[in-house]
C-alpha cells in the first residue's frame, strides 16, 4: 500500500521538529553532563588506581627498608651483647685477679704478723721462763740454804757430784 | 482489489496485534458474544487461545452471512490476512486499543490561504457502520469550513479541492513524541542522579542506563570515529540508539494500539536525512577528495567511479532508512501472519484448525516474540553503527 511507502509530509515534519529540538535539548541536559560524568569518574578511578599503585610500591619500598633496618638492628644488638658480654668477662675476672692479690697479700701480712707475735710470744715466755726459773731456783736455794746442816749436804752432794778430777 | 491480492501476498501480521481478532470479527463478537469478558483475557497465551476457541461460532456466522448477501459487505465479513496486516502497520489517525476502542488524535491541517483547522480524529463520520475500517468517512474543519474526506484507500482529500498541508498528530507522530519526552525526562534524570554523587557508582535509572550509553561510546563512536572526534557525534548516535531501541521495544509492548514508529518511513526518513546531513557537513578534503577525485584511480575509470560514489552518497542513508523500516515492520509482519493463519483455517476448515492453528501460532509467535526484542536492540545498534562508519568516511585523516 502506498501509505506504507511514502513518507507523509506530516509525520517527516514532526519528526524533524522534534528529533532536531530533542537532540539540541539532549545534548545540553543530558549527554553532556553524563558523558562528562561517565569520564570524570573514569579518570579519577584510573587516577585511584594509580596512586593506589605507587602506594603499594612505596610500602614495599618501606617494607624493605623496615626489613634492612631491623636486619642492622639485629647486628648492632648482637654486637652490643657481645661487647657487654666481654665487658663483663673482663670485669669479673680483673675483680677475681684484684681478689685474689689483695687475698695474697692479705695473707702475706697476716703471716708476717703472726710471725712477729709468734717471736715476741716466744722471747716474752723464754723471759717468763727465765724469771720462772731463776725464782724457782732462788727460792729452792734459799729453802736449800735456810740451815747449815742442809747447806752442808747440799754442798756435799754437789760435791761429790761434780767429779774435780 | 488488485491491491488486496498484493497485499495478500505479504502475509502479514503486526506483533501486538496478535491479541486483537480483525475487526470485522470483533464487531461479530460484540453482537452475539459477550465481548468485554474476552477483553478481560490478560495473558498473552490465554488470549490466543481464546482467540481459536472463539473462532469457532463466527465461522458459522460467516457462512451464513455470506450465503445472505452478495453485495460490497461481503468483502468486508471476509478475513484478509493482508489488507488486516497492512492496516495495524500502517499509520493512523487514532490509536485503535481493541475491539471498537480507540482514542482519537488531534487533526491538524493547514489550508493554503485559509489558515489552520485543529479537530479531533472522532469528528470523522460516516453514513454506514461507524466502526466499518473500509467506509469513507467526512469531517468539516472548524475554522476554515473546509470538508475533508478519508478515504482507507487513498487517504485524505478536500472535497472542493483546497491545497492542505495535513500535519495531524497521528499515532506514530504520537508515540514518537511519547518517546522523546520520555527519553528527555529519564535522561535528564540520569543526569541529575551523576551530579548528585559525582565519581559514585551509578545507582537507579543511571545504572540501567549507563550500560546503553557505554556501549554506544565504547563499542560504536570510540573504536570508529576515534576518541577525539567521536566527542562531537555522540550526541546524535546517542540520541538515535536510544530512539531507536525505545521506539522498537513501544512497539513490542501489546494493548497500547501497536505503535510501528520505527516502522514509518516518514520518520525513518528524517533520522536517515540527518545522517547525511551530518557526513556531508563534517565531510573533509580528503573525503571529498576521494569521493570526486579519488587518487590512485585512472583517468578513464574515474568517469566511472565518481558517478557510482556520487550515488552512493546517497544510497547509503536511503539504505539505512529502508533497513530500519523494513526490518521492524517485517518482524511485525511475520508474527501476525501466523495470527492471521489462525483465522484463515478457522474460515476455511473450520474451529477445530483453527484451535490447532492457533496452539501452533502461539508457540511459534513467543518464539518470535523473543526474536523481536533482539531484534529491537540489534536494529538500533545496527543504525548507530553505520551512521557512526559514515561519520568516520567523512573525517578521516589521510593515511597514506
Amino acid at each position: 500500500m502506498g501509505t506504507l511507502l511514502t513518507p507523509a509530509f506530516g509525520t517527516v515534519f514532526w519528526a524533524t521538529l522534534s528529533f532536531l529540538m530533542v537532540l539540541f535539548i539532549l545534548r545540553k541536559l543530558a549527554w553532556g553532563p553524563i558523558l562528562k560524568a561517565l569520564a570524570d569518574r573514569e579518570e579519577s578511578i584510573s587516577n585511584a588506581l594509580l596512586s593506589a599503585d605507587r602506594a603499594r610500591e612505596e610500602m614495599a619500598d618501606l617494607n624493605s627498608d623496615n626489613e634492612r633496618l631491623l636486619q642492622e638492628a639485629r647486628v648492632s644488638r648482637d654486637q652490643m651483647m657481645k661487647e657487654s658480654r666481654d665487658m663483663a668477662n673482663k670485669i669479673v675476672s680483673d675483680a677475681k685477679a684484684r681478689a685474689k692479690t689483695e687475698a695474697s697479700k692479705e695473707v702475706d701480712a697476716a703471716r708476717v704478723a703472726i710471725q712477729t707475735e709468734r717471736k715476741s710470744a716466744v722471747a716474752e715466755l723464754k723471759a717468763e721462763v727465765a724469771k720462772l726459773s731463776i725464782d724457782i731456783a732462788e727460792k729452792l736455794i734459799r729453802d736449800e740454804l735456810s740451815d747449815l746442816d742442809k747447806q752442808k749436804t747440799l754442798v756435799d752432794k754437789l760435791i761429790s757430784e761434780s767429779t774435780l778430777n | 482489489m488488485g491491491k488486496g491480492a498484493f497485499i495478500r501476498d505479504y502475509l502479514c501480521v503486526f506483533l501486538h496485534r496478535f491479541f486483537e481478532p480483525p475487526r470485522s470479527m470483533i464487531i461479530r463478537h460484540t453482537k452475539r458474544l459477550a465481548f468485554s469478558a474476552l477483553l478481560m483475557g490478560a495473558s498473552i497465551i490465554a488470549f490466543a487461545q481464546t482467540d481459536g476457541h472463539d473462532g469457532e461460532e463466527p465461522h458459522e456466522q460467516m457462512s451464513h452471512s455470506t450465503h445472505d448477501a452478495h453485495d460490497t459487505h461481503d468483502a468486508h465479513d471476509e478475513f484478509i490476512a493482508g489488507e488486516y496486516i497492512i492496516h495495524h502497520i500502517s499509520d493512523a489517525n487514532e490509536i485503535h486499543f481493541f475491539g471498537n476502542v480507540s482514542a482519537p488524535l488531534p487533526m491538524i491541517i493547514y489550508v493554503e490561504g485559509k489558515g489552520f483547522d485543529v479537530f479531533m480524529s472522532s469528528a470523522f463520520s460516516s453514513d454506514g457502520d461507524p466502526h466499518d475500517v473500509h467506509a469513507i468517512k467526512t469531517a468539516t474543519g472548524p475554522s476554515t469550513g473546509t470538508v475533508y474526506i478519508k478515504d482507507p484507500e487513498t487517504g485524505l482529500r478536500s472535497e472542493g479541492g483546497e491545497a492542505f498541508w495535513d500535519i495531524s498528530i497521528t499515532k506514530s507522530v504520537f508515540g514518537m513524541l511519547f518517546i522523546f519526552s520520555m527519553l528527555i525526562f529519564m535522561l535528564r534524570a540520569m543526569a541529575k542522579s551523576y551530579s548528585k554523587n559525582p565519581g559514585k557508582a551509578p545507582s537507579g535509572l543511571a545504572n540501567v542506563l549507563e550500560p546503553l550509553v557505554l556501549f554506544v561510546r565504547d563499542d560504536i563512536a570510540v573504536p570508529i570515529i576515534g576518541k577525539t572526534k567521536s566527542d562531537k557525534f555522540l550526541p546524535f548516535l546517542l540520541t538515535t540508539f536510544f530512539f531507536i531501541v525505545a521506539s522498537n521495544l513501544l512497539g513490542l509492548v501489546p494493548f497500547i494500539g501497536g505503535f510501528n514508529i520505527t516502522g514509518t518511513i516518514g520518520v525513518t526518513i528524517v533520522l536517515a536525512f540527518v545522517v547525511f546531513f551530518i557526513t556531508t557537513v563534517n565531510g573533509n578534503k580528503h573525503y571529498w577528495g576521494h569521493l570526486f577525485w579519488p587518487p590512485g584511480v585512472p583517468n578513464l575509470v574515474k568517469l566511472l567511479v565518481v558517478p557510482i560514489e556520487v550515488f552512493g552518497m546517497f544510497l547509503k542513508p536511503t539504505v539505512l532508512m529502508i533497513r530500519l523500516t523494513a526490518n521492524m515492520s517485517a518482524g511485525h509482519i511475520i508474527i501476525l501472519s501466523f495470527v492471521s493463519l489462525v483465522f484463515i483455517f478457522n474460515q476455511n476448515y473450520g474451529g477445530v484448525a483453527g484451535i490447532g492453528m492457533g496452539v501452533f501460532s502461539t508457540l511459534f509467535m513467543i518464539f518470535m516474540y523473543f526474536l523481536e526484542l533482539l531484534v529491537a536492540f540489534l536494529q538500533a545498534y545496527v543504525f548507530t553503527l553505520l551512521a557512526a562508519i559514515y561519520f568516520a568516511d567523512a573525517t578521516q585523516e589521510p593515511h597514506h
